[in-house]
C-alpha cells in the first residue's frame, strides 16, 4: 500500500478548476516531485495534503486513512515554506523544539532531539541565534531541522529553494539528497525549476492546468517525454511537425514537410498517416561542415544563424532548408572536432535513427 | 546656505515656536515664585507642594488615572479583538465601524453618547458613562494598531504553527500573542494617553459631581490662570509625553506614520 493516495482529487475556487481529478500514489522513502509553471495546481495539492485547504471531490489518504477533516496540527506531517516561516521571536533552537513541545515531550527527551537536528542539518553554533541574524541558507537549514525534528511520515517542501542565489541552490540541492538519504522520511517537493526537479526526485509528476500531464522518473521523463508540453517544459527540445509515412514493429518513418524523410524508432503501434511532433535532443545533434563527416543516418543540410559559445559547451542555432530552426548542442571537448562553425556558414546536421521520440497531437 | 533653504529653515523654526513655547511658558511659570503669570519672582516648587494637598484636585487625578488605567485594559482588548478580526476574516465593513469614532469629531461623539446614554439607557452619568465613552473612542487606535504590525507579518508563520502541531489556542498563546504583543502595548499606552487628557467627549458624559483631571483644570481656568494650574498641566504634559514615547518604542511605525 502506497504512504500517501490522492484518489480523483479535484479543487475549485470560483470557477477556476486549479486541480482536476487527479490521482497520484506516493511511496514511503520516496523523493517525490510536483513539477509545473505557476498556476498549474502543484502548491494547491500541497496545501490540500497539509491540510490548510480541502478537496471538493475524491480523498486523500494516509497508510489508507483518509485525512478528510483532520486539522493540520493533527496530522503526522510537516511542510517547510517557500518563506521558511520561521518563529522570529524564538531562536533556532525555539524553532525546532516547537513540534516536540506541541507533541508535549518531556524536556529532556526535547533538548536530545534538538541538538541532533542541529548536529544534522550542520547548525549546532547557531542554537541561540535569531531567525534575522541568519543567511538565507541557514534559515533554510532550520526550516528543514524543524519539519523533521519530530520524524513525520512525510515532508512537504513548498519550492523551498525559491529564495537562495544560484550557487547556493545545488549545494541545498546536494544537502536535501543526502539529508532524505539519511532520515529515510518521504519527501513531496514543489517546484517550477525542472533541472531542481531532475536532479532530486525519485519520481516526479508534471503538471499543467490543474491535470498531471506524465508521472515518471526523471531520465523517463527526459528522454520518453509523454506529449508536446512535457517535452518543451523540461529541457531544451526541437519539435518538428511530421506525418508517418512508414511503420513496422519499432521502425519509423516520418515525413516532416519541406525537409525529408527522418528514420526514427518506437516500439508503440502507431499508424501510418498519424500527425504530430519529432521530439529531438539539442545534444543528440552533430553539426558538421562536410556532407562526407555528417555520416549518420538522417542528415540535413542547413545554416548556422547564431552560435553562444557556454564554455563547456556551444549551442548552434541552425536554420534548416524549409525554414525551421534546430537547436544543437555540441561538446567542446568532443574528439576529432575541427573547428567551430561560424553564422553564416552552411553546415550539414546528423542524427542517430534512434534519437528522439515521436508525440501524437 | 542658499536663499530657499534659509526660508525653508525659518518657516519651519517659526512652526516648532508657535507650537511649544506655549507649553514652554505655562512649564516655566509653574516654578514661579508669584501669583501672577506675568513676571519671574524666582524659583520655586510651591505650587507643587500645593497640589499635594488640594483635595478636589487628588481626587480628579485620582478618577483619571482609574479611568485611564480600566479603558486602556478594556479598549486594549477589544481593540486586539477588532484588529485581528479585520486582519483575519478581512470583513467589508468591520474597519469602518471600529475606525469612524477615531475620525468623528469629538463634539458629535460626545453629544451622541450624551444622548444614548440618557435616552437609551437610561443610565446615571458618572464613572462608568465616562468609561464606557473613552472605551468607545480608543478601540479603534487600538485596533489600528494591531492590525499594522499583522499585516508586516509573514502569513505562512501562523500556517507553520498549526502544521508544526499547535492547536488553534496553541498557535495563539505561542505565536501570535508573543508578536503582537507590542503593538498590544503601544495600543494600551496610547489609549490611556487619549483617555487621561480627553476633555470634550468627558465634558459631555461626566454629569455632575464627578470631576476628571481636564475638567477639574478647566474649572480652574474659568477664575483664573493660577500658578497651580500651570503646575498641574506640566505634570499632566510630562505624563503624557512620556507615554507617546514609549509608545513608539513598542509600535515604531505609527509614529512614523505606516500605520
Amino acid at each position: 500500500m502506497a504512504l500517501l493516495e490522492i484518489r480523483n482529487v479535484t479543487r475549485r475556487f470560483g470557477a477556476l478548476e486549479a486541480v482536476k481529478d487527479v490521482s497520484l500514489a506516493i511511496e514511503a522513502g520516496e523523493f517525490f516531485t510536483l513539477l509545473g509553471p505557476s498556476g498549474c495546481g502543484k502548491t494547491t495539492i500541497l496545501r490540500m495534503i497539509a491540510g490548510f485547504d480541502a478537496p471538493d471531490e475524491g480523498e486523500i489518504l494516509l497508510d489508507g486513512v483518509s485525512l478528510a477533516g483532520v486539522p493540520p496540527e493533527r496530522r503526522p506531517l510537516h511542510t517547510v515554506f517557500q518563506s521558511y516561516a520561521l518563529f522570529p521571536h524564538m531562536t533556532v533552537a525555539g524553532n525546532i523544539a516547537f513540534p516536540l513541545e506541541m507533541a508535549k515531550e518531556s524536556a529532556p527527551a526535547i533538548r536530545r532531539r534538538v541538538a541532533e537536528t542541529l548536529a544534522l542539518v550542520h547548525l549546532e553554533d547557531k542554537a541561540a541565534s535569531f531567525p534575522h541574524q541568519l543567511s538565507g541558507g541557514q534559515k533554510q537549514r532550520v526550516a528543514l531541522a524543524r519539519g523533521l525534528v519530530n520524524k513525520p511520515r512525510l515532508l512537504l517542501l513548498d519550492e523551498p529553494l525559491g529564495a537562495l542565489d544560484a550557487k547556493l541552490r545545488v549545494e541545498m540541492q546536494i544537502e536535501l539528497i543526502a539529508l532524505q538519504r539519511e532520515v529515510g522520511i518521504t519527501f513531496v517537493f514543489v517546484t517550477h525549476s525542472q533541472q531542481e526537479a531532475l536532479a532530486l526526485s525519485h519520481r516526479i509528476a508534471v503538471m499543467k492546468d490543474g491535470r498531471v500531464e506524465q508521472l515518471d522518473e526523471p531520465d523517463r521523463l527526459y528522454t520518453q517525454p509523454a506529449n508536446r508540453f512535457v517535452a518543451d517544459f523540461i529541457g531544451k527540445i526541437n519539435l518538428l511537425e511530421v506525418e508517418v509515412t512508414a511503420s513496422s514493429k519499432v521502425l519509423l518513418g516520418l515525413h516532416a514537410p519541406g525537409l525529408g524523410e527522418i528514420a526514427a524508432t518506437d516500439p508503440r503501434p502507431i499508424a501510418v498517416g498519424e500527425r504530430g511532433v519529432f521530439a529531438l535532443r539539442p545534444e543528440l545533434i552533430r553539426v558538421h561542415g562536410h556532407k562526407e563527416s555528417a555520416d549518420l543516418k538522417n542528415r540535413f543540410e542547413g545554416r548556422v544563424r547564431e552560435l553562444l559559445y557556454l564554455g563547456d559547451v556551444t549551442l548552434y542555432k541552425v536554420e534548416l532548408a524549409n525554414g525551421v530552426p534546430v537547436e544543437a548542442l555540441m561538446p567542446n571537448a568532443a574528439p576529432g572536432r575541427a573547428k567551430f562553425h561560424e553564422v553564416g556558414d552552411a553546415v550539414w546536421i546528423c542524427w542517430r535513427h534512434d534519437a528522439g521520440v515521436f508525440l501524437r497531437d | 546656505m542658499n536663499k530657499a533653504r534659509f526660508w525653508l529653515w525659518a518657516a519651519s523654526l517659526a512652526v516648532y515656536a508657535f507650537l511649544y513655547i506655549p507649553l514652554a511658558v505655562v512649564v516655566i511659570f509653574s516654578f514661579n515664585d508669584s501669583m501672577l503669570n506675568a513676571e519671574w519672582a524666582g524659583f520655586t516648587t510651591r505650587w507643587y507642594a500645593k497640589l499635594m494637598h488640594d483635595e478636589d484636585m487628588l481626587r480628579a487625578a485620582a478618577n483619571s488615572l482609574l479611568i485611564a488605567l480600566m479603558s486602556a485594559s478594556i479598549a486594549t482588548l477589544l481593540g486586539a479583538m477588532a484588529g485581528l478580526a479585520i486582519h483575519r476574516y478581512r470583513p467589508r465593513w468591520l474597519p469602518f465601524l471600529v475606525l469612524t469614532p477615531v475620525a468623528m469629531p469629538e463634539i458629535l461623539l460626545g453629544v451622541s453618547l450624551l444622548l444614548f446614554f440618557r435616552q437609551v439607557l437610561d443610565l446615571s452619568l458618572g464613572l462608568l458613562s465616562i468609561l464606557v465613552a473613552h472605551v468607545t473612542f480608543s478601540i479603534g487606535f487600538v485596533a489600528v494598531i494591531v492590525r499594522a504590525r499583522l499585516a508586516g507579518m509573514d502569513e505562512s508563520i501562523f500556517e507553520a504553527a498549526r502544521d508544526l502541531g499547535a492547536t488553534p489556542w496553541a498557535t495563539f498563546r505561542r505565536v501570535t500573542l508573543p508578536l503582537i504583543l507590542p503593538a498590544l502595548l503601544a495600543g494600551f499606552l496610547m489609549a490611556f494617553t487619549l483617555s487621561i487628557d480627553d476633555f470634550v467627549i468627558t465634558f459631555f458624559v461626566a454629569g455632575v459631581g464627578v470631576n476628571t483631571l481636564p475638567l477639574q483644570i478647566y474649572s480652574m481656568i474659568k477664575v483664573a490662570v493660577t500658578p497651580e494650574v500651570n503646575a498641574v498641566s506640566t505634570l499632566l504634559m510630562a505624563l503624557t509625553l512620556t507615554l507617546i514615547l514609549t509608545a513608539s518604542r513598542f509600535a515604531p511605525d505609527v509614529l512614523k506614520g505606516r500605520a
